[in-house]
Parts: C-alpha cells; sequence; structure tokens
C-alpha cells in the first residue's frame, strides 16, 4: 500500500469514528470530539516540533497551555475599574522592581569579577529586590481583591475581542518559553525534563493563588465568544425556521450550529499551523534541526549555534501550545485552573505525538484526533464492558459497585498500555517520519 | 526565656516537620538515584511506584487492623509494610521482564527509556486509581504523639510547646536503619559492591563476569523497598491519596539531581536541602522573630516569604540555581 493510500486510510478510520460517535451516541459528542481533537492535534504539533523536529524533552506542556488560557482571560475580559483604581498601578509598579531586581542581579553576576564580592552583592541585590518587591506588591494585592471578592476582585482583562487572546497566548507562552529555555536549555535532555515539569507546576500554583490576576479557583466565568449565542440563535426567527427545514429541534441545532462554528474556527488555524509546520520541516532550516537532533556534535562542528537553535525552536513550540491552550479556553467558555492536570495537558500530548509518529507533523494530528478519541470513548466502552462482566453478581455486592466506579479510571491504564505498545511493536508511530 | 520558646518553635514548627519530611524525600531520592545509576534512565514512574506499594500497604494494615492486629503505640502500618515491599517488587520485576528488558537489550537511548517509564506510569497511576480509588485515605494508627504540647509545656513550664508526633519518630528512626542498611549493604556485600562497579563502567564491570541481569534484579528489589517504606512513611505523616504521590515526582528529583544524579550520599543530602528550604521559606516567621526582637519590634505581618501553595516553586528555584552553578549537583553526579 503506497503511503499517501494508507495515510488517507488512516484519517479515513479517525473521520469514521467520529462519524459513528454521531449516529451511535449523539452528534453533540461527536463534534465535542472533534473540537477538541482540533485543538489537541494543534497541542501535538507544538510538541512535535519541540521534540520531533529537535528531540527537546519538554514536560512542561500544561504549563504552556494554562498560560495560553490565562492570556484569553487578560485578553478578553472587560476591565474592572475600581480594582486599577485601588492597586492596579502598585501592583504593576511592585512586578516591574520584581523584574528590576533580576535584571539587577544578572548584571551584577555579569559585570564584577568573580569573587566573594560578586557572590555577596548578588544575593544582596536578591534579597533586597525580594523585599521591596513583596513591600509594593502585597498592599496592592489586597486591595485589588477586596474590590467586591464574590464577583471580580481582579483587575479584569483587556476587553479586546476574544480572537486577539489566541495569538496572544501564543506570545505569552513563547516569553515564558524564552525565559526558561535562556536557564535550562544548556543543560542535559533529562534535566530540562525536570525543568519544565517544574516550571508546569508553579504557572499552576501562580494561577490558582494569585487571585488580582485571573481570579484563583474562584475561576473565570462567561469569558465573551467568537461565534453567536445559543439562545440568541432559538431566539432568531431565520434560524429557526432553517433548522425547521432541517426537521431539527432548534435547541438541539444552535447547540450543534454553535459547535460546527468553533470546530470551523479551529480547523482553519490547525491548518494554518500545520502548513507552517510542513514549510518548517522542509525548508532548510528543518533540516538543520533534524541534523542538531541526530547528531549534535557534528552540527555543532558544522558551525550551528546549537543552543540558539533550540531556544529558537523550543520558543516556537511552547507558543503553538500557548495558542491551543487559548482556543481550549475559548471553547470552555471559562478558566478554572484547578482542572490543569499534568497527565492530561501534558502526558497525554506526549501520548498523542509518540502515537502518531514523532518528527511527523501529519502524524502528530492523527495522533492528537485518534488519542483524543480513545481517551473520551474508554469510559463508556469500559462501563459496557464492566457492566457485562458484573452481570452476573448481585447489585449489592460491594465489589461490583467498586469495579463499577472505577472504570472512570480505566483511561489512564489504556493510555499507559497504547503507549508502550507503540513504543514496543511501533517505536516510528503511525505516520513514520520521512 | 524568649529564647528558648523561640528555639522551641523553631523547632516543633521547622525544625522537626522538615527532618521527617526530609527523610522521606530522601529515601524517595535514593530509589531515583539507584534506577540512574543502574538502569541509566530519570524514572518517571517512581512516585507512583510510591504509591503502588503504599497502596498493597494500606491493604493490608485495613486488612490487619480488621483482625484487631495492632503493634501497640506504634502504626500497624509498619506490620503491613514487608507485604507491601513485596507486593511492589513483584510489579516492578513483572515490569521490567514485560517492558524495560527488551530496551536494555537492545541499548536503547536513555530517553527513549524515559518515555517508556511515562507509559509505566500511566499504567501505575491507573491502577492504583482503579484499586484504591483517587481519594485520601488514612490509616495512621496507635499512638498520635511521642510527645504532646500539654505535657512539654508541663514538663518545662515554656509558653511555647513542642510536640513530636509518632509518625515523626517512626520516619526519621525507619529512614535511619534503611539508609544504614543499605550503605552497608552497597559498600560491604559482593552483590552491592558489583552494583557499584555496574554503575562506574558497565563495560569493565561485566568483563570481570558481573551478571547485568542479576544486577537490575536486586536493584528494583532495592527500589520496591525504598520506594513502598518512602511512600508508607509520607503517607502515615499526612495521608495517602495519589495525585499527591505523582506530584512527589518533583521534588524528589530536585533532591537527586541536586544532590547529584547517582549518587546515594546526594540524594540523602539533596533530600534534606529540598525539605528545609521548602519548610523555611513558606513557614510563617512571625512567632519566632516576635521572641528573638526586643518589645514593640514584633514584625506586624506573617513574615511567610512565599505561600505555602509554592512549594514547588522553591525546589524548582534550588534546582535552578544548583544546575546553574554546579551542573553535576553537589556530589558530583554522573550523565548518561
Amino acid at each position: 500500500m503506497s503511503e499517501p493510500v494508507r495515510n488517507a486510510g488512516l484519517f479515513g478510520i479517525v473521520a469514521l469514528l467520529i462519524l459513528g460517535t454521531g449516529v451511535l451516541q449523539s452528534w453533540n459528542s461527536a463534534l465535542f470530539i472533534l473540537n477538541f481533537g482540533l485543538v489537541s492535534a494543534i497541542m501535538a504539533l507544538g510538541v512535535n516540533l519541540q521534540w520531533g523536529f529537535a528531540g527537546l524533552f519538554n514536560v512542561g506542556v500544561m504549563g504552556f497551555v494554562a498560560l495560553g488560557g490565562l492570556a484569553s482571560v487578560l485578553v478578553s475580559m472587560p476591565p474592572v475599574g475600581a480594582a486599577w483604581s485601588a492597586g492596579g498601578l502598585r501592583i504593576l509598579a511592585g512586578l516591574a522592581l520584581g523584574a528590576v531586581s533580576i535584571a539587577a542581579a544578572i548584571a551584577a553576576w555579569r559585570l564584577l569579577a568573580p569573587g566573594r564580592v560578586r557572590a555577596v552583592a548578588m544575593v544582596a541585590i536578591l534579597i533586597l529586590g525580594f523585599v521591596l518587591f513583596r513591600a509594593v506588591l502585597d498592599p496592592g494585592v489586597a486591595a485589588v481583591e477586596s474590590v467586591d471578592a464574590s464577583t471580580t476582585g481582579y483587575l479584569g482583562g483587556l476587553g479586546l475581542p476574544i480572537l486577539l487572546a489566541w495569538p496572544a497566548g501564543g506570545l505569552l507562552a513563547a516569553g515564558a518559553a524564552w525565559v526558561i529555555g535562556k536557564t535550562a536549555l544548556g543543560l542535559r535532555s533529562d534535566y530540562l525534563a525536570i525543568a519544565t515539569l517544574g516550571i508546569a507546576e508553579i504557572v499552576i500554583a501562580v494561577m490558582k493563588n494569585e487571585d488580582w490576576l485571573a481570579r484563583g479557583v474562584k475561576n473565570v466565568i462567561g469569558l465573551p465568544r467568537p461565534v453567536p449565542y445559543e439562545i440568541d440563535l432559538q431566539r432568531s426567527s431565520a434560524f429557526v425556521e432553517r433548522a425547521d427545514a432541517l426537521g431539527i429541534d432548534p435547541v438541539t441545532a444552535s447547540g450543534l450550529w454553535v459547535k460546527l462554528l468553533y470546530g470551523g474556527l479551529f480547523a482553519v488555524v490547525l491548518a494554518i499551523v500545520f502548513v507552517l509546520a510542513q514549510l518548517a520541516l522542509h525548508s532548510p532550516w528543518g533540516r538543520m534541526m533534524r541534523a542538531i537532533r541526530d547528531n549534535e556534535v557534528a552540527a555543532r562542528a558544522m558551525g550551528k549555534d546549537v543552543t540558539r537553535r533550540h531556544l529558537q525552536v523550543f520558543v516556537l513550540g511552547s507558543a503553538v501550545c500557548g495558542l491551543a491552550g487559548a482556543m481550549m479556553t475559548t471553547l470552555d467558555g471559562q478558566l478554572t485552573p484547578t482542572t490543569y492536570q499534568p497527565l492530561r495537558y501534558t502526558f497525554l500530548i506526549w501520548v498523542m505525538v509518540i502515537v502518531g509518529g514523532s518528527g511527523s507533523n501529519l502524524g502528530a494530528v492523527l495522533g492528537g484526533f485518534l488519542i483524543w478519541f480513545l481517551w473520551v470513548q474508554v469510559e463508556p466502552l469500559g462501563q459496557l464492558v464492566m457492566s457485562l462482566a458484573t452481570s452476573g453478581m448481585s447489585d449489592a455486592s460491594p465489589l461490583k459497585s467498586h469495579l463499577l466506579d472505577s472504570v472512570a479510571h480505566m483511561r489512564l491504564l489504556t493510555m499507559g498500555v497504547v503507549l508502550l505498545l507503540v513504543l514496543r511493536f511501533s517505536p516510528r508511530g503511525l505516520i513514520p517520519e520521512k | 526565656m524568649d529564647l528558648l520558646n523561640a528555639v522551641v518553635a523553631l523547632s516543633n514548627f521547622v525544625l522537626i516537620p522538615a527532618i521527617a519530611y526530609g527523610s522521606q524525600l530522601a529515601l524517595g531520592a535514593l530509589g531515583v538515584t539507584l534506577v540512574y545509576g543502574i538502569l541509566r534512565f530519570s524514572n518517571f514512574a517512581h512516585g507512583d511506584t510510591m504509591a503502588i506499594g503504599t497502596m498493597v500497604t494500606v491493604l493490608f494494615t485495613w486488612w490487619f487492623q480488621s483482625m484487631g492486629l495492632s503493634l501497640g503505640p506504634v502504626p500497624t502500618a509498619l506490620l503491613a509494610l514487608p507485604f507491601g515491599i513485596a507486593g511492589c517488587a513483584l510489579l516492578l520485576l513483572g515490569t521490567d521482564r514485560l517492558v524495560y528488558r527488551f530496551y536494555r537489550a537492545q541499548k536503547a537511548n536513555p530517553v527513549i527509556l524515559v518515555i517508556v517509564s511515562m507509559g509505566v506510569m500511566f499504567i501505575y497511576n491507573g491502577i492504583t486509581r482503579i484499586v484504591i480509588g483517587p481519594d485520601d485515605q488514612r490509616f495512621a494508627d496507635g499512638a498520635r504523639f511521642l510527645i504532646s504540647v500539654g505535657d512539654f509545656r508541663k514538663a518545662t513550664g515554656l509558653e511555647e510547646g513542642l510536640a513530636i508526633r509518632t509518625t515523626q519518630a517512626v520516619t526519621v528512626v525507619t529512614a535511619v536503619i534503611v539508609v544504614a542498611a543499605l550503605f552497608w549493604f552497597l559498600n560491604r556485600t559482593r552483590t552491592g559492591k558489583s552494583m557499584r562497579a555496574f554503575s562506574d563502567n558497565e563495560d569493565l564491570a561485566l568483563l570481570s563476569g558481573i551478571s547485568p541481569e542479576r544486577v537490575v534484579t536486586v536493584t528494583w528489589l532495592l527500589v520496591a523497598g525504598l520506594a513502598t517504606i518512602a511512600g508508607v512513611l509520607y503517607g502515615l505523616d499526612k495521608s495517602f491519596k495519589p495525585f499527591t504521590y505523582f506530584q512527589l515526582l518533583l521534588p524528589i528529583f530536585a533532591a537527586a539531581i541536586v544532590g547529584g544524579l547517582g549518587s546515594p550520599l546526594g540524594a540523602i543530602a539533596g533530600g534534606f536541602v529540598i525539605a528545609f528550604s521548602e519548610v523555611t521559606v513558606t513557614y510563617a516567621w512571625k512567632k519566632v522573630l516576635g521572641y528573638l526582637t526586643p518589645d514593640g519590634w514584633e514584625p506586624d505581618g506573617l513574615v511567610q516569604l512565599l505561600s505555602t501553595d509554592y512549594k514547588f516553586a522553591v525546589s524548582f528555584m534550588i534546582l535552578v540555581v544548583v544546575l546553574l552553578f554546579r551542573p553535576t549537583g553537589l556530589f558530583r553526579g554522573k550523565s548518561v
């Protein structure tokens, strides 16, 4: 079987799976899988840029995705005027002070001659900077958080259209990636892994605790939408007529239509990212990245600046993850920091990339859809299997209820088994790199 | 008197908890460092290995409790510990046979093994959640305190109380025994020496007739023991929740890396460095400073450098600082 036919067949299978969900379960869940599949495919493309192209081991995907989500709040929510006048500038000043003291410490380290004086000077700058930072920041934070804490209690955003948040999410993630890359990229691969794992946890901790930023665990709900609201569609007579003509109940139709619109927007973004990634892969730059990945020493000997190229691709890949994160938060319509779990947002994306085929963009997209489908559908399938397996037991048996409850955790087990099977029997993935 | 009070408050809120936590981290980091030294990869499944060992121990503890078995003031979990270790060892050896051995024979790139360990992590995590569920489980029993605040106040007449929980005492005593036994094993026995030889130079070790499979088996057995003990001690001290154990991966890795991956002594030092920094940075110093400063100079705020939710940030910062200034860790670890 020639390669294009085989690839088309694989994508055909995924399409059939999603269509099958529509026919057997409901079109609502089919579109849900499709939309999140599109977002997952973009995340997988981002990780593939880092791992597939350059061999960088980033296990902090969750952090970048969360930063994207944060960006959608910061861009799209209306600003809270009272909070800004209460302490907005003070918070900004505090943050600026913090940044200045870190920059001063780095400058001191660079400018002074090595020795005890330098170490003491740097530590002194950092301690003084931290004290000043807290002294300026804390009253501002307290003032902002006390402004109508039950509904706002944060600075709000810029009040811009939420579509702008998508590139902004990418930029925010890219900025964070630049800082991390600057410190951690010179290190060995597993150190980078642990460093990114840590950064992701810190990003989530900041989002949970800094209420002035995005309300922390109180969540920001009701983000503006790039598509119409269902309730408005149901009120519009034109829409109701069209739904009636198709023979669908207007309420169902409005839900499906909104999801379809999201799907269209996401598909456009996925197409753009995919084309850019393909162009990058086949450009001289892409060949250089792969040369660095395959033999760093040789590439360095050829005069390639390995560290800079790594930083470049790390920032790019993280930006793509941030973009996807902003899109996902837009789709959810709310930012809930507690939902960010490393297994779901970091390691699952890794499973997608590995199963799809590391180094292959098409593979990343396929993996994104396929693994997301499995992640969603393992639970109902497990439920079915378990209820068949336990049908002989009496309803009162505690084992039966325990087994039925445990189905919810089947998906982790399944993902692990899928990952191990692919790594063992098809280590280059479903669509291998050429 | 104020000075004494300050010392007591410091011990009660910082030193004792940090020593207990540090012992738990050190045991965890020893497991990570052993896998890294012998099998040459960073084992992402370590947190979940701890969770599984602890889970088996918890199940046996409940069974013993239901039969009325107990150790008096000492937690019953210690009685169940050997069974937990055995369960964990069986699982690890099975995993090695089914999963890791294939890649070892291929001499696969270490980073592939790390990804493989991610798969194993998913599976262990799934098993734990299926068997015992994702919720908090408490399994500590026996006497709650070795020294309680009230007793201490009565005995010394100080304003501040000092409490030592049984679990903290058990943690430290167990950790000391385990570490002593481990070092005795690595430095004095033939098998231990062959493990160190294997870790230093695999080819030379093979040439001198050391059986690699035997070394690997012994390593997994040690890892099972260390991970289960670390997990059970942590669970007794706090509580058992699968997700928390997964999150322990970060401080444990930080400890192992700070000490120098592959160096057992480094893992212990790293564990205590991380634990002490976490506790001191997230502790509210108001009380201690209140005793130390002259009257009227007490600080107004809590004097807490970072809120407790940022404890991950602390292990991370130390990790980054050590890596930037001493990339192989405090005790000159190795790098594959």
